[in-house]
């Protein structure tokens, strides 16, 4: 992280309909935006989506995808979350290896990360963690690499702090 | 409102959204997914179907029809290559903000997805080039579809919107009832600016000692040419105009400086560069416009920007009053205020500027050294200007005749000069005549291009003698693509790779061939008859073929890369000074 290229996240809420994922991953290709991460799934009200983007850039950079993607006929709502207050959470599913002489270290990392083991095979454990896209790197970055047989995270979602809510 | 509840086809009710759009023209191309669609065309006669040779001559048509009536175009294709076609027009229209419709034919909705005959992903295709795009899974959405769709094109920036309308889909039956309005809960465009932007940007003009006004097709699309005008003349500051802009101020005014830019004139960019207070309206700072940013920047200047789309503003240049709205409604609150707060102005610094743009006038940089041998292109332009009395709609195509064209063809109206400024597409020129001619059947319209870019849909030739459109084309033929030429000479020390135009046809006879009159010019004598003669055959398409002066160059010129006051100029003109 660099302070002339933060890293922003953008919450969007946009009509429910095929092809609005891609209007909003074509206009990133398009302009040469970057996605760190893009998660998308209906709201509560199934004819709106919610997008949670990940992306950094110059204030220029970000004032521009704001006001793109509010061009986008699709896009109801845009809300730059770093504007104020607000909590991010990521889940990562990590599959590790533990064998006899590794299985408590792992177990005990686990808790330190206040993670969940959610399977357990002969030799390896699932882990469940979520947090901060910070956090979830730092209990990558404590493992010992070759420890680590998988990974799969979900991309950040994020949400405005007390009353900061972004809805129709 | 001719509505009930009888059932009837998905082609029946698209052509009764046609009708209730009040839509004139269709152009368009036939093929097997738009064919129920083509048989409920067969069966009404409120709109005309124009069919042109090609897709993309359709949409260019259709642009046309709308650059110079301001009303929505309409074009028809049929899937596949039909829509793959209409890409480059769709692209045309999208990058210069033109309302139209486009509606596709799809393969049926049961085919989608497994490479079906003629079936692409026209949504997918057209996505990154249109305001926005539907693909209709069911008959009952096609009414509110295309509500939604006209809306859209027109309304805020316009843009194209296309329909793609699967053929199954077309051949449902169900009651037609079209929407009497449209509420998008995503969509609603500012129409009135901030009245304290507004004034603070009247106090900054007012107040300012080198005022400039730089202003682009927003105005024309905007309709705000009237406010325009009464803007400048109540607070007497300079103005110039973008390419797209040409014609939303009088290019007689003597406050008008001409067009800025990469082939803009001396005094309109100098002014450009050296004014310390700038109000752009619906212009968006293109790289053609302001050449190198940084260079642009180096001169401190407050910029005010009047736009109806956010994005246009800070997009390139931070600008320091941005304000959101509609032109012409911007333009009008800002007149009031003059009318009603009289600001005070600082006439002796005024006085001083104008001075100073006069001075810059004074080096004629549009002059050219008249040839009695060789027809000069800006001759030819000038020629026109005068045979047409100015009255013309003159379209264009692509290249040096373009820039001869904006530069020599004064134009004192709005919605006279069409042509391709953000895309640069060759080919347009012939299809935009058509889609003038079509919506202004009694007007004189000339099509300006060259060797090359006529060559892009020569095919309309045959359209225009369907429709018998008095059309004239005014081709300035020098054997190059002279704009790729004039570039290679500049920064390729002569390496003419590829451009040079061989194996011509005899344009007179391809002309006549079609059943239209063909003339070739070679004499610079011969140009003022030949034009009288071509204006006089009031009921024939013209093609008149000047052979012009191979090494003629566009000047004053802004090399890539360069800023607004580093032009290059016409070899005879001062250089020296600049």
């Amino acid at each position: 992280m660099t302070t002339h290229n933060p890293r922003h996240i953008i919450s969007l809420l946009m009509e429910n309909e095929s092809g609005a994922l891609s209007r909003v991953a074509g206009l990133f290709s398009a302009r040469g935006y970057n996605i760190e991460s893009l998660t998308v799934a209906a709201t509560e009200d199934p004819t709106l989506s919610r997008m949670t983007i990940v992306t950094s850039g110059s204030e220029a950079v970000i004032e521009q995808i704001i006001k793109q993607l509010n061009k986008l006929i699709d896009v109801v709502k845009v809300l730059d979350l770093n504007d104020g207050k607000f909590i991010e959470r990521e889940l990562m599913l990590v599959k590790v290896k533990a064998t006899t002489a590794f299985r408590e270290e792992m177990k005990r990392m686990c808790d330190i990360f206040r993670g969940r083991i959610i399977d357990v095979a002969d030799g390896s454990f699932t882990i469940e963690l979520t947090g901060s896209g910070y956090k979830l790197d730092a209990f990558i970055e404590s493992l010992d690499k070759t420890a680590i047989l998988e990974t799969v995270r979900t991309g950040a979602s994020g949400i405005g702090r007390g009353d900061r809510i972004l809805k129709v | 409102m001719e509505q009930g509840s009888k059932k009837i086809t998905g082609a029946e009710i698209l052509t009764r959204c046609l009708h209730e759009e009040k839509v004139e023209f269709v152009f368009g191309y036939p093929g097997g997914a738009v064919l129920h669609i083509y048989d409920a065309i067969f069966h009404q006669d409120k709109f005309k179907h124009i069919l042109v040779r090609h897709e993309q001559a359709a949409l260019h048509a259709a642009d046309a029809y709308a650059r110079s009536t301001g009303k929505v175009g309409v074009a028809l294709v049929t899937s596949g290559p039909g829509a793959t076609n209409a890409v480059t027009g769709i692209a045309t229209a999208y990058m210069d903000s033109i309302p139209m419709v486009i509606i596709s034919g799809q393969v049926p909705t049961y085919a989608i997805g497994e490479d079906a005959f003629q079936e692409c992903d026209t949504v997918g295709i057209t996505r990154p080039c249109v305001k926005h795009n539907f693909l209709v899974k069911d008959v009952k959405d096609i009414a509110a579809t295309m509500k939604k769709a006209f809306y859209v094109a027109a309304s805020g920036r316009p843009g194209p919107v296309l329909v793609d309308i699967p053929k199954d889909i077309t051949a449902h039956l169900c009651q037609f009832d079209y929407p009497e309005s449209v509420n998008l809960r995503s969509y609603s465009p500012v129409t009135k600016g901030h009245l304290g932007q507004i004034k603070k940007a009247l106090k900054l003009l007012a107040e300012a000692k080198r005022p400039m006004v730089y202003s682009g097709g927003g105005v024309v699309l905007g309709e705000a040419s009237a406010h325009l005008i009464k803007l400048i003349q109540s607070l007497n500051i300079p103005i110039t105009s973008t390419l797209m802009g040409l014609g939303g101020f009088p290019a007689s005014d003597q406050k008008f400086l001409g067009m800025l830019g990469m082939h803009g004139t001396y005094e309109a960019n100098m002014a450009m560069q050296e004014c310390d207070v700038l109000l752009a309206v619906g212009a968006r700072f293109d790289d053609r416009v302001i050449g190198n940013t940084a260079h642009f920047l180096s001169n401190p200047r407050t910029i005010i920007h009047i736009d109806i789309d956010p994005s246009s503003i800070s997009k390139r240049v931070k600008i320091d009053v941005p304000i959101v709205g509609d032109v012409k409604s911007v333009l009008a609150d800002m007149n009031e205020l003059i009318a009603s707060e009289k600001p005070a102005q600082n006439t002796s610094a005024l006085a001083a500027w104008f001075k100073q743009i006069e001075a810059w006038r004074s080096k004629k940089c549009l002059s050219f050294t008249q040839s009695t041998e060789f027809i000069k292109p800006q001759y030819v332009i000038q020629k026109l200007h005068e045979v047409t009395k100015g009255e013309a709609f003159v379209t264009s195509d692509v290249g040096q005749h373009q820039m001869w064209a904006a530069q020599y063809y004064k134009f004192n109206e709005p919605r006279r000069w069409i042509n391709s400024g953000g895309l640069g597409t060759m080919g347009v020129g012939l299809p935009y005549a058509m889609g003038v001619q079509f919506a202004h059947p009694n007007a004189q319209v000339a099509c300006v291009t060259g060797e090359g870019s006529i060559q892009m849909n020569i095919q309309e030739l045959s359209t225009c003698a369907q429709y018998h459109l008095p059309i004239k084309v005014i081709m300035l033929n020098n054997r190059y693509l002279g704009m790729v030429r004039q570039w290679q000479e500049f920064f390729y020390e002569n390496r003419y790779s590829e451009s040079y135009m061989d194996s011509l046809p005899d344009f007179v006879k391809l002309a006549e061939a079609y059943g239209h009159v063909g003339m070739q010019i070679t004499k610079p004598g011969d140009v003022e008859g030949a034009l009288k003669e071509a204006f006089d055959m009031k009921s024939r398409f013209v093609f008149l073929d000047f052979i012009t002066d191979q090494k003629e160059n566009v000047f004053p010129m802004i090399p890539g890369g360069k800023g607004l006051s580093e032009m290059i100029l016409a070899n005879d003109i001062g250089a020296e000074d600049l």
